[in-house]
């Protein structure tokens, strides 16, 4: 059974019809990618299933049951975490404190462990877990959103954009991580714009067009499409 | 001509014009002949006096610092100062000749003179840049005619005035005999006076700027603390009469000025102690920074009950007036805190706090009156009052929370600025007269009881003040440092983010209102208890100015700022009290020169001083 069912859902910011009936699924495991261009009403979707807004129509299953207007609070601690565009780390924190902050949710008080392997991950960030968030580079911060998101110990993860405004080096970096995140059982939603790495490290694609569901298939067919290459992929 | 058109030359003139406008502008409404009547030193200078030359020294001083650090001579500097000096007294010097019977016509004149002057300056600009003949003359005549209707307007109005005086109310006989250091008879001698005073404090700026780090320090310091005993005379002695006998005080003050010989005594004191600061202060810091820990934290703890001990005798020192205006600070302080837990904590920007103190003074004040109003007729003792006024306070910042959670920003700070608003409406309707008085208020609050002893005066009534401060700090420390306020930190960073970690934003918010609003609750009550009498207009938007202000003039998120803020913006007024004309000017002034020159505040804390130099990077780093 798939994890996280989206079935045809409209999201409207005011009289702005957003999202025009999208639906997709994420089964467990897999490192979903959502691409297509700016307005595409990628980040857009990500917000309406991790419930910073509410769908108008349509719903969102997770784990068996409907989310919809579940609010995101509670959704975090069901195990749903998400990497906002622009990262959006709390600057005047230190790397640590940023990382405690991940665990707001968690009960059970084996936080130690998670910062252990977080820093396992990302060495630099222990490098620099005295320091402040507001002074990491921007792979540095984007690191830091990501392992701040797994120290809730999310089963599925959002990412928005994580490739946004990194040096190439970084994006490789950051996507080795998404790669070893999911081989370690977290299922993953990828919305990149940076469609030729999206497709590399992902299980399957869905193109978003102008809040539509364009084109879907399994990653390896979506590289070799003709219209994908063209539009997404600068091949011609 | 070379000279005038180099950049430092311009700022001299800048600032100079700068300066000589402010002066001008002060006499102009009044401020320089009401400072006049507070003598810093008694038959030697007024405050008045003070202003007037204090503008002409801290502008040249300016001056002179961006001047040598640019690598002008002290020559060029002093001779700018000089300039600076004059250019102060410009403006005002020109206004006494307007004023003046015998040389009236030069107004007149140069009315009639200032379209065709203004008109060929902006057509000799016109040409400059190059346009035709034809727009030249099209710009010179449509400038006269314009500013000629203006100006001619003016001739007009001071003509039928008959002098200035009917247009510039308090262009009086005593503007003119502080401008002119009581010369008004001999205006010429007035004049020069003025000009020779204006440009000796130039100079004096430029010297003081000249001269070495050490004596310039003492000097500042000698200076300063003069100018400011003597200006708070009348303070001063307040706290002294607690303290010497009489004939010792009559030495020293001539009523409640400084006498002469006292001054010099106090400037030569001050002088040497800010000369033995300057000279081994550094040693000292220096010193205490090379303490081991443990002594360091010994030292910062006597430190701390000296602070104490200090706060616990403070009636005794300051007598019976001062400590009302104490008590008037730390009702202010405790509204700080609280507010602060909105704004500074959870980034909350509430411009309705005076709600909550409001609730607080009106509770207070039906449950315990004695007076026809009272509901219970002294039943209710102050301290049983003061846990329900603090409940409703809360109750009430929780209610006018619910319908602003979705609202961020500035939209939030609008709809508390209403809601501050709807308190004061419905605390003068005829609709709750029956039960708060309307414009009346309520009257016959009795004064806590402490035992059996009436705390009736403000020294008693300061140690409830006091401890309410206290409590209030730890609670808000404590917050600060707790799950909670770790939630109202990642709220006031990014709400987005904050929700996404899992944050239930609605409920922190609710609670950071309801929090904020207990303080302002038991702020009010006290100030009930204290006034005895409780009035709809104590409660306006300006309550909750003045509690945003010193937030932000002490310095955000600051607990040791708030309490300098309120002594700054609370006590200061109330010290000034025969200038409370100029009091929101005054204020003005000091919001605009804080917000340009140390945004963040007198005490920044330190999370705030990491946003206001965000890039600048801070100390702590690891790797690299």
């Amino acid at each position: 059974m798939a994890l996280l069912e989206v079935n045809d859902i409209h999201t409207y910011y005011g009289n702005i019809h957003a999202l025009k009936g999208i639906s997709f699924e994420v089964d467990s495991g897999e490192i979903i990618a959502l691409i297509g261009s700016n307005g595409a009403g990628k980040t857009t979707t990500l917000r309406t299933i991790s419930g910073l807004m509410s769908p108008r129509d349509g719903n969102i299953v997770y784990d068996g049951q409907e989310i919809s207007s579940t609010r995101a609070d509670l959704l975090v601690m069901r195990g749903i975490s998400m990497v906002p565009e622009g990262r959006g780390v709390f600057a005047k924190l230190t790397v640590e404190e940023n990382l405690d902050m991940g665990a707001y949710v968690r009960t059970d008080g084996d936080v130690a462990d998670d910062l252990d392997s977080a820093f396992e991950m990302f060495p630099r960030l222990q490098e620099r877990r005295k320091q402040l968030a507001g002074t990491l580079s921007g792979g540095e911060q984007q690191m830091l959103a990501i392992a701040r998101a797994l120290m809730s110990g999310p089963r599925l993860l959002l990412l928005d954009e994580p490739s946004m405004g990194l040096a190439p080096v970084l994006v490789d970096v950051v996507f080795e991580a998404i790669q070893r995140i999911a081989s370690e059982g977290v299922t993953i939603l990828l919305v990149e714009q940076n469609a030729h790495m999206a497709l590399q490290i992902a299980n399957r694609g869905y193109v978003l067009q102008s809040g539509e569901v364009a084109i879907s298939d399994t990653a390896a067919n979506l590289q070799r499409n003709e219209v994908v290459q063209k539009t997404y992929l600068g091949i011609d | 001509m070379n000279i005038l058109a180099s950049e430092a030359s311009r700022r001299i003139l800048r600032l100079g014009l700068l300066s000589g406008g402010f002066i001008l502008f002060a006499g102009v409404i009044g401020m320089i002949a009401a400072f006049h009547e507070r003598e810093v030193v008694d038959d030697f200078i007024s405050l008045g006096q003070v202003l007037l030359l204090a503008a002409p020294f801290v502008t040249s001083y300016m001056a002179a610092t961006q001047m040598l650090e640019t690598g002008e001579s002290p020559r060029m500097a002093l001779a700018g100062g000089l300039v600076i000096g004059v250019l102060c007294a410009l403006p005002t010097v020109i206004l006494l000749l307007f004023n003046s019977d015998d040389y009236r016509y030069l107004l007149d004149t140069s009315l009639k003179l200032i379209p065709f002057v203004a008109a060929s300056y902006l057509a000799w600009k016109s040409h400059a840049q190059g346009n035709e003949t034809r727009q030249v003359a099209a710009t010179w005549l449509i400038a006269a005619l314009l500013i000629g209707i203006v100006s001619f307007g003016f001739a007009l109005i001071f003509e039928v005035k008959g002098d200035l005086r009917g247009v510039l109310v308090n262009v009086d006989r005593d503007w003119v005999e502080v401008v002119t250091f009581d010369h008004r008879r001999e205006l010429w001698t007035g004049i020069g006076l003025l000009l020779a005073a204006s440009a000796g404090a130039g100079l004096a700026g430029v010297v003081m700027r000249i001269l070495p780090d050490i004596p310039r320090r003492a000097l500042l310091y000698g200076l300063g603390i003069t100018l400011l005993v003597g200006a708070f005379g009348e303070t001063v002695r307040l706290i002294l009469q607690e303290n010497l006998d009489r004939d010792t005080l009559r030495e020293i003050f001539r009523r409640d000025t400084l006498r002469q010989n006292a001054a010099a005594m106090l400037f030569i004191i001050s002088t040497l102690a800010g000369f033995l600061w300057a000279m081994f202060g550094g040693r000292a810091q220096s010193e205490f920074a090379a303490l081991d820990d443990s002594r360091r934290q010994q030292v910062r703890n006597l430190g701390m009950l000296l602070f104490a001990a200090l706060l616990l005798a403070l009636p005794w020192l300051i007598g019976r007036t001062l400590s009302d205006v104490a008590v008037t600070i730390g009702i202010f302080v405790l509204m700080g805190l609280g507010l602060n837990i909105a704004i500074g904590l959870a980034g909350l920007l509430d411009l309705g706090y005076v709600t909550n103190y409001a609730v607080g003074a009106y509770i207070l004040a039906v449950l315990t009156s004695i007076g026809p109003l009272g509901l219970f007729k002294g039943t209710f003792t102050f301290w049983m009052v003061i846990p329900i006024a603090l409940l409703a306070a809360m109750f009430a910042g929780f209610i006018f929370a619910v319908p602003v959670l979705r609202m961020r920003g500035d939209y939030l700070a609008i709809a508390t600025l209403g809601f501050g608003e709807i308190i004061g409406k419905l605390a003068l309707s005829d609709w709750l007269k029956p039960l708060i008085g309307g414009a009346q208020g309520v009257q016959n609050i009795p004064k806590p009881f402490l035992f059996s002893t009436e705390l009736k005066n403000p020294e008693q009534l300061y140690y409830i003040v006091l401890v309410a401060s206290l409590v209030t700090l730890f609670v808000s420390i404590r917050l600060n440092n707790s799950r909670t306020g770790r939630q109202w930190m990642a709220i006031r960073e990014d709400e987005d983010v904050a929700t996404a970690i899992g944050i239930d934003t609605a409920r922190a918010k609710l609670l950071a209102f309801t929090l904020s609003a207990a303080t302002g609750g038991v702020a009010g009550a006290i100030f009930a208890a204290k006034v005895g009498t409780v009035f709809p207009n104590s409660f306006t938007v300006f309550i909750s100015i003045n509690v945003l202000s010193l937030i932000i003039v002490g310095g955000i998120a600051s607990n040791p700022g708030i309490v300098v803020g309120a002594v700054v913006l609370i006590g200061m007024p109330e010290l000034l009290r025969e200038f409370s004309d100029f009091r929101f000017l005054m204020y003005g002034a000091l919001l605009i020169l804080m917000m340009i020159n140390r945004p963040q505040g007198f005490i920044p804390s330190k999370l705030v001083m990491h946003e206001v130099h965000a890039g600048v990077k801070p100390k702590v780093s690891a790797g690299d």
